[in-house]
């Protein structure tokens, strides 16, 4: 049979600067493990208070959004700046136009990392979600993000392809895409020049609007353009299978680009959002559904030919689970956002089990598919250094999802429901201390599932430092988990 | 990149022609289910568009023929609700509380939601059973600060304790004897000890604070510490304590007591409900007569 995709044979390869790129990787997985683990302690602290240790730094009100930008700004965002990295200098066969500039969006962006971090801990907080950190934090990243955009752009000029490759499509919409939303969603005036505190120009339901307008789109440009664009370039290459349709991938392309952007109201159903832009929220969220699933579909089918390969190769189980994740919750999402199903998740837990689906199960899979890919390759190994390591990761982690998800459908979906029984007089039954107590052993499943995934990322570290030291365990390797020579 | 047909080995679709880094795209029409659901949702959300509020006008936006408005949908559900109580309700009105207690179906409604209104409105501070903790009553038993008739729970509940916005609200404030010079610590022990004597026989109290007790403390706690509801001064001579039992905490109590707050429900609640819950609240077990 033949293997579509030898490595790099048209490359220039001592071009490629992929030293900022295996630092970003590191960083990824740094930082992972970190956001994983801050996730386990607060999913703890719902189950038993006292592990907020009744400190203001260890309250759950701080570490939530720490863990929130753990995972997507640092987990995810350094995820994304390897891969685009590394995918834009092979797809364009040429370096990156600056590697000082690179190194600066590398270490800019730790800097942000760690002073939104700091400021989260010690109480600094816009209060808007994924939007917590103060605006010197805000204007540092401005700095940082313009130069990943103008670093990219320049880079795509100078390609030595005739045309840009999908995956760069996806890589660009996301810069450039948050760049906008940043700015616009943190336009605050400081109360001093040498204070932290800040008060955001918006107001009232027209700063909430704006407020889901960014966040909504953080995870779609963010999360979900920008994970596209990493599947768009890894499952070819982990498949060495051609990309299923180029029509689908322009048509899904500026459908999703176009549709995501209006669906922002849906996170206000039932407030005082005027009904009409809740309308537009919703029905956009809907006809967002299938341009959501032409990426799935795009990835899934990508692997026509090869199905086979799914007995051996556990790096495309991850990649193949993700793409499925992807799909569960994007079709999720647009069911959520109808007024009759929001009525009933709106506030629940069954939300909080949404998005960890795409988060744990699109997200962190895909990133971790991206990261057995790259670090054999980054560190000059022949193959990884195990892979039933990865296996073990794969089916620790994917049973952790599970328990997961389901236990915050069950919990969530109970506590709705909880809430709006009446009895035949007209009298609500619970009371709200009722559903938080009812929900305790769900919340016991939860921190085991997220135990579980904690545990899968740990294997997965031991498994990449041993590759990167050039270590092999002894074990049979089927034939396609070793790299081609370049 | 050649524009010559290059096709797939293992499909035999044909591909774009172009190849980045070996990656090349095969040229699949787009699935035809894929394009037919999409449309779907296209032409329900259009539809859609015509029954509900959607697109903005220059003066105001597209109500729709259903005439919806999430406002409307609230004031309909609400009013449904009070259709389901109004015979209830009125006749709750008209009617006292014995007279509410003694007529079954009345009373069947009356409890149940008060016992709905308690858990949302009460159990933040007195507990789902109503349990109480330190510093907040016990509604279980039958002893009572301000009174455990139907008539004085009401009350309380329409007033509550201490609220500063009610007139009317149950006050009393014991003096901070120690911190206000009145007693020295050593007599404030004594007193403490003679306090929990009336509760304990185990507990040895002096003449001293047998007298200091009848001098400062009587008027409000009367003089075998039975309690005095017209003054707000709590019963001391049973083994039931809001601020805790013992030598130590009695004491602290005398050098610089605390005061717990109830806030006045009556400006929160309907009168409906509030004769709901003081019937749900006297019927829990220590309810006078």
């Amino acid at each position: 049979m033949t293997v579509f995709a030898a490595d790099n044979t048209l490359a220039p390869k001592d071009e490629y600067q992929d030293g900022v790129v295996r630092a970003a990787t590191i960083a990824t997985v740094f930082w992972g493990i970190v956001g994983f683990s801050v996730g386990l302690l607060i999913a703890l602290q719902l189950a038993f208070p006292a592990l907020n240790f009744d400190l203001p730094w260890t309250s759950f009100g701080r570490l939530r959004p720490l863990h929130t930008s753990a995972v997507i700004f640092a987990f995810g965002g350094n995820a994304l700046l390897a891969t685009s990295f590394y995918s834009l200098m092979r797809t364009c066969r040429t370096g990156l136009a600056s590697e000082k500039a690179a190194w600066f969006v590398f270490w800019g962006y730790q800097l942000f990392i760690v002073m939104a971090a700091l400021g989260y801990v010690l109480g600094i907080t816009q209060g808007k979600e994924y939007a917590e950190p103060e605006w010197y934090v805000d204007l540092w990243l401005t700095i940082v993000w313009v130069v990943y955009l103008v670093l990219y752009i320049a880079t795509l000029k100078q390609r030595k392809e005739p045309h840009i490759y999908v995956s760069n499509w996806f890589y660009l919409a996301f810069i450039a895409t948050v760049a906008v939303l940043h700015l616009v969603n943190n336009a605050a005036v400081p109360v001093e020049i040498t204070s932290a505190k800040s008060y955001i120009v918006h107001a009232g339901v027209q700063d909430a609007l704006i407020q889901w307008w960014y966040a909504h789109n953080a995870v779609g440009f963010f999360l979900t353009a920008g994970f596209l664009g990493m599947m768009y370039y890894f499952v070819p290459k982990q498949t060495g299978r051609p990309v299923y349709s180029y029509r689908l991938s322009i048509v899904h392309f500026w459908s999703l680009i176009f549709l995501y952007i209006w669906a922002g109201p849906h996170h206000l159903l039932y407030t005082a959002l005027p009904d009409w832009v809740q309308t537009l929220g919703m029905t956009f969220s809907i006809m967002l559904w299938m341009p959501s699933w032409g990426g799935m579909i795009n990835g899934v089918m990508t692997l026509s030919g090869v199905w086979h390969k799914l007995r051996t190769d556990p790096i495309l189980w991850f990649m193949i689970s993700a793409l499925a994740f992807y799909g569960m919750s994007t079709f999720e999402g647009p069911m959520m956002s109808i007024k009759a199903v929001n009525a009933l998740s709106h506030y629940t837990d069954w939300t909080i089990g949404h998005v960890h689906s795409g988060a744990l199960g699109w997200v962190g899979f895909i990133s971790f598919g991206a990261i057995y890919y790259l670090v054999p390759r980054l560190w000059g190994a022949k193959r990884m250094y195990s892979v039933a390591l990865i296996r073990w990761h794969f089916w620790i982690a994917t049973i952790g999802i599970v328990l997961y998800i389901v236990a915050m459908w069950v919990s969530g979906i109970m506590e709705g429901l909880m809430w709006r029984e009446y009895d035949e007089l007209g009298f609500l039954v619970y009371s709200f201390i009722e559903t938080v107590e009812a929900k305790h052993p769900y919340y016991l499943i939860r921190a085991l599932g997220g135990l579980l995934y904690v545990l899968g990322s740990l294997i997965m570290a031991y498994n990449l430092i041993m590759t990167a030291k050039g270590k092999e365990r002894n074990e049979s390797i089927p034939e396609d988990a070793m790299i081609k020579a370049a | 990149m050649s524009d010559k047909l290059d096709k797939d080995d293992v499909t035999g679709v044909e591909t774009t022609g172009h190849e980045w880094d070996g990656i090349k795209e095969l040229n699949n029409p787009l699935p035809r289910w894929w394009v037919w659901v999409w449309l779907l949702t296209i032409v329900w959300s259009i539809g859609y568009y015509f029954v509900y509020p959607s697109w903005p006008t220059l003066s105001g936006y597209l109500q729709g023929s259903a005439d919806w408005s999430s406002r409307g949908e609230v004031a309909k559900e609400l009013d449904q609700l009070r259709q389901m109580q109004a015979q209830y309700r009125t006749a709750m009105e008209g009617k006292t509380l014995a007279e509410i207690k003694a007529d079954a179906s009345l009373m069947d409604f009356a409890y149940r939601g008060g016992q709905s209104a308690f858990g949302l409105f009460c159990s933040q501070c007195h507990g789902r059973g109503a349990e109480g903790a330190v510093g907040i009553a016990n509604l279980n038993d039958d002893y009572w600060i301000w009174g455990g008739t139907l008539e004085e729970i009401q009350t309380t509940i329409q007033h509550g304790v201490r609220d500063e916005n009610d007139f009317d609200s149950r006050y009393a404030m014991m003096p901070a004897f120690v911190k206000d010079g009145i007693l020295d610590q050593a007599q404030a022990k004594e007193v403490a000890s003679y306090v929990m004597a009336m509760s304990d026989r185990s507990i040895r109290a002096s003449q001293e604070g047998a007298t200091l007790y009848q001098e400062q403390c009587a008027t409000c706690h009367g003089e075998r510490g039975e309690g005095l509801k017209e003054m707000g001064g709590p019963r001391l001579n049973d083994a039931i304590w809001l601020y805790q039992g013992g030598v130590e905490a009695v004491y602290q109590q005398i050098v610089s007591p605390k005061h717990g707050m109830m806030p006045a429900w009556g400006s929160r609640l309907d009168p409906v409900t509030i004769k709901q819950l003081a019937i749900y609240v006297h019927s829990l077990g220590g309810g006078e007569n």
